[in-house]
């Protein structure tokens, strides 16, 4: 059993939900990432481009500051050294995020905090599908394929 | 201003329990996809824990007058259920949702900014298509 790993996931959860009542708490807002980077790339003029960038710009400068502290608990992509697979799946997760109206965030997290039949549907799509896509690959490379 | 620091504040504790929990390692991430071959559920405790915490205070704002920022749009279309097969498709061959990568964009890996910027045009493919049309 690894505890530990157990023990920092529950851990980062926690920090995950803090987070994300702290921003419905002091901005009412709804900490879903895909949506909130998703309106600050779209070209639309609006008063919540001020607090989007604040809030995306605190995700990059954690990764910043903690990537130099803590190098161990980032990994690279196994698509990493494969520039058109790694851009399909970049596609995949813009456009897809954008047309179901969420991601792990706004779906995952704060969507099934609400009880919210659209974003149990939406998450349990997005989890299926990942562990369907998981399972071709696996597969494909079993037989000899690799991507 | 007020909002630009609690929005950054937020966000930099959002970006510390990503990492702290593993959702930075795509591996990992892949692990807990990996359902019918070498499931590692570890990263279920992620999603636990964020429910297990943003369930109850929520409810508990939302009593004390704190307006909920619950989305109106009600009913299951397909417009919903593609977006997140799509988006399932694109997170089990990379290993990454959007919070993870741009957190990523920290470590300064090209790879990272690769998989970024095609997220953008995604969502910039989406705008200009169907996102014209939503309601």
């Amino acid at each position: 059993m690894d505890w530990q790993g157990w023990g920092m996931a529950l851990a980062g959860g926690i920090m995950i939900g803090g987070a994300s009542t702290m921003l419905m708490a002091l901005n009412h807002r709804i900490a879903g990432i895909s949506g909130i980077f998703g309106g600050l790339v779209d070209f639309e003029r609006s008063p919540e481009r001020a607090w989007r960038a604040a809030f995306i710009g605190g995700l990059i400068l954690g990764g910043v500051i903690l990537s130099r502290v803590w190098g161990e608990r980032f990994g690279l992509s196994p698509l990493a050294t494969q520039s058109g697979p790694l851009f399909l799946a970049g596609l995949l997760v813009g456009f897809g995020t954008r047309l179901g109206g969420g991601c792990t965030s706004g779906h995952g997290v704060c969507g099934l905090s609400r009880l919210s039949g659209r974003s149990f549907t939406a998450t349990l799509s997005f989890i299926g599908f990942g562990v369907l896509t998981v399972a071709v690959i696996r597969t494909l490379a079993n037989l000899g394929f690799v991507l | 201003m007020k909002g630009v620091i609690t929005a950054l504040l937020s966000g930099i504790l959002y970006a510390f329990g990503l990492v702290l929990s593993g959702m930075l390692i795509p591996e990992k991430v892949i692990g807990f996809l990996d359902v019918f071959g070498n499931w590692d559920p570890t990263l279920g405790f992620v999603m636990g824990g964020a429910i297990g915490v943003h369930l109850p205070l929520r409810r508990w704002l939302i009593a004390r007058g704190t307006p909920d920022p619950a989305p109106k749009k009600k009913g299951i279309d397909a417009r919903l259920v593609l977006g997140s097969l799509l988006f399932g498709a694109g997170w089990g061959l990379s290993g990454y949702c959007p919070g993870p990568a741009l957190v990523a964009l920290g470590t300064r890996e090209q790879s990272v900014a690769l998989f970024v910027a095609a997220m953008i045009i995604g969502m910039w493919m989406y705008r200009f298509s169907l996102g014209r049309t939503s309601p």
